[in-house]
């Protein structure tokens, strides 16, 4: 489904290049997980996957199933079926949370072709969605993100993977910032999705998350390369030993 | 050289002064009142403010001001259907109130401004000019010829918003709304102020606001965008009172509106919301003076502006705080979202502050879409052009959800949304 050959990309701004010749491959169905000290680019490499301008690519490729989106903006990567969840989800006033779930959700269905939906079955989605995720509603009137606390915020995003059902789903550190039943629930939601004709990458840098939503494959990233993949056991044994060793394996 | 000769008139000034000979025997009002229009014309034949005159720095009148249109007695404008529906609703057509369709409201006096002018009942001195550079003043003053003076008894409660509506058909118009609330009475009085053709609109509003009076007074500018629109809200604020004023200009060529409001009552309240949403050639000036006068006198002013194509948009905002106003809250901000090139904003925010026991700010910012805001949108999958609406929608939909008046947020953001599909 998802195909990184060689990815080399930049800061746009002052061209520091964060990412230096990536190779990842994950398959429909497979739940892969990303590991790696601080600074080593995982953020990079999901804000690039979801076409953020700030960075540049200079060489390589990103193949979607089989197609290149290097030349897609963002809006176009969500509607084809990449979904970001936001290490920091953005506060943005004046953009009532409810009024964005259906300008989206029906943006992507425009963009698909379909009908856009009755307001009585957006509200049943959203009402469903919301409760499995044990969110209150009051809580969507507010404007995006805006005053939400950091376990908010976070549901806040799978709430939106939930309604978008997209195909691909990056997940940022999802778990920093929950507590042990906040981390339940999301990955509960996370787990519920997973099906045959999906992928998701979970970037985390604790094993923690991993116990609720156990991955096919580990990948440890460090300075901008994948330098070392794995099953589940190798998140087992950077718990254990920490990045140490196997960054001075690979050097 | 006298530096202060007065250059060759332009075609605009000529006209005006024209206007005025060929009109003079039209306008109501005699005695004093003549003796204030005569005053208003000889401002006007020293010459149109310019650049120069320091409260006209960033809307240089004289330059501006191209085309002066003819009366135009025989363009028919129609009432329009209020912003709120079931207001009570006192037409202006072409400069004319149309009488036959006046409401009754308890409480309420309600008296044509042509027939108080020409019965004498009218105060003249409330057509004094206000300090030397007052334009827009003079040129109403010079020429009003109709409007409406309404008088709201004190304790009156107004369940009906009143809509002032005056309505461009084109030509020339010179309206005045004198309006009185008694104290303690409670109104929402919405200004709408539109039409359609190469007007040459001025208007003025003068309010005074009794003791314990609540007003929430709505300006919507919505002219033509071939219109010259110059108007000037005043009002003076009793004990105790509260006025709530939000102006919203969405239309107009050329647009001041000016606020010029006097807390002079312990303990009244002012506070300023106004959504500026500017495109095309256009210039839209917001120019407010307000004196805190007394002590204890709070003020809250939140002035957005969005600009795009080559629109101009200047905000002025002067709060004096005399020296026995102590405890003064005074509080002003002004943003602007600029989202071309080509678009240009002036600000110029003062204060001068006589009381040592106050707390007084402003701040002004001038900012482009945030870039993030729009990544995290887009993201969504939302595309650009409807995450870019998305996010200057929200920039001035904060100040409008401040009103409380649901049918009121919802009546704005309709035609606010009526201007992003035309402009967006
Ligand atoms: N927009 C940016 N501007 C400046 N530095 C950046 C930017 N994005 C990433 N970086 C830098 O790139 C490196 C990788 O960052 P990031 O991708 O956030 O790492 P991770 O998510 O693995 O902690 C860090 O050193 C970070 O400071
Ligand atoms: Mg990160």
């Amino acid at each position: 489904m998802l195909e990184i050959k060689n990815l080399h990309a930049r800061i746009a701004e002052d061209g520091t290049e964060i990412i230096r010749g990536l190779n990842l491959t994950v398959k429909a169905g497979e739940v892969a997980a990303i590991m790696g000290p601080n600074g080593s680019g995982k953020s990079t490499l999901s804000y690039v996957l979801a076409g953020r301008e700030d960075y540049e690519v200079t060489e390589g490729e990103i193949l979607y199933n089989g197609e290149s989106i290097l030349e897609m903006d963002p809006a176009e990567r969500a509607a084809s079926g990449i979904f970001l969840a936001f290490q920091y989800p953005m506060e943005i006033p004046g953009v009532a949370t409810m009024e964005f779930l259906k300008v989206a959700m029906n943006a992507q269905r425009k963009a698909r072709g379909e009908e856009p939906l009755t307001i009585p079955e957006f509200l049943k989605r959203v009402k469903a969605a919301a409760g499995t995720l044990d969110m209150d509603m009051a809580m969507l009137k507010r404007p995006l993100n805006v005053g939400f606390s950091g376990g908010e915020k976070k549901r806040a995003e799978i709430l939106q993977m939930k309604l978008l059902q997209p195909k691909l789903c990056v997940l940022d550190e999802t778990d920093s910032g929950l507590d042990i039943d906040a981390l339940k629930i999301v990955a509960d939601g996370v787990n519920a999705l997973r099906s045959p004709d999906r992928a998701i990458v979970v970037i985390t840098h604790y094993q923690r998350l991993l116990e609720h939503i156990v991955p096919d494959t580990v990948h440890v990233l460090y300075k901008g390369q994948v330098i070392k993949s794995g099953d589940k056991s190798l998140a087992m044994e950077l718990e254990a030993n920490g990045y140490a060793g196997i960054i001075e394996e690979a050097a | 050289m006298n530096m202060h000769a007065i250059p060759q008139r332009t075609s605009a000034e000529t006209a005006l002064i024209d206007a005025f000979g060929e009109r003079l025997s039209l306008l109501p009002g005699d005695g004093e009142i003549m003796v204030r229009r005569d005053e208003a014309i000889e401002r006007l034949k020293a010459g149109l403010p310019t650049k120069r005159v320091e409260s006209w720095h960033y809307t240089d009148l004289r330059r501006l001001l191209t085309a002066v249109p003819q009366y135009d007695g025989s363009a028919k404008a129609e009432v329009l259907s209020p912003i709120l529906e079931g207001s009570a609703v006192l037409p202006v057509l072409n400069g004319v109130a149309a009488t036959n369709k006046l409401p009754t409201l308890d409480g309420v006096t309600i008296q044509p401004l042509a027939e108080k002018l020409a019965d004498g009942s009218f105060a003249a001195a409330a057509l004094d000019l206000y300090g030397n550079d007052d334009a827009v003043g003079a040129l109403n003053t010079a020429f009003v010829a109709d409007g409406y003076f309404v008088d709201i008894a004190a304790g009156t409660e107004l369940a009906t918003p009143l809509e002032l509506q005056n309505v461009q058909a084109g030509g020339q118009t010179h309206v005045r709304f004198p309006v009185r609330i008694g104290k303690g009475a409670r109104v929402t009085v919405l200004e709408r102020q539109a039409g359609e053709g190469t007007a040459l609109a001025s208007s003025v509003s003068q309010l005074l606001v009794g003791d314990d009076a609540e007003v929430l007074w709505l300006i919507e500018q919505e002219q033509a965008d071939t219109a010259t629109h110059l108007a000037q809200f005043k009002a003076s604020l009793g004990k105790n009172a509260k006025l709530t004023l939000f102006v919203m200009n969405t239309g107009g060529k050329l647009v001041r509106q000016e606020i010029i409001v006097d807390a002079a009552g312990e303990g009244s309240v002012f506070t300023l919301r106004g959504v500026n949403l500017l495109a095309g050639d256009t210039h839209t000036d917001v120019t407010m003076v307000l004196d805190h006068s007394v002590p204890h006198t709070t003020s809250t002013e939140v002035v957005r502006y969005v600009i795009t194509d080559k629109a101009q948009g200047v905000f002025q905002g002067r709060i004096n705080v005399a020296q026995k106003a102590q405890k003064t809250d005074a509080k002003m901000a002004c943003n602007t979202l600029l989202l071309s090139d080509d678009g240009e904003f002036s600000v110029k925010p003062e204060l001068e502050i006589f009381a040592d026991d106050v707390q007084c700010g402003h701040g002004a910012t001038v900012t482009e879409i945030n870039h993030d805001h729009l990544f995290y949108l887009m993201a969504r999958g939302v595309d650009e052009k409807t995450a870019r609406g998305l996010l200057v929608k929200a920039f001035v939909a904060e100040v409008i959800e401040e009103l409380e008046d649901e049918a009121l947020v919802d009546a704005l953001e309709a035609r606010i949304e009526t201007w992003f599909a035309t402009h967006g």
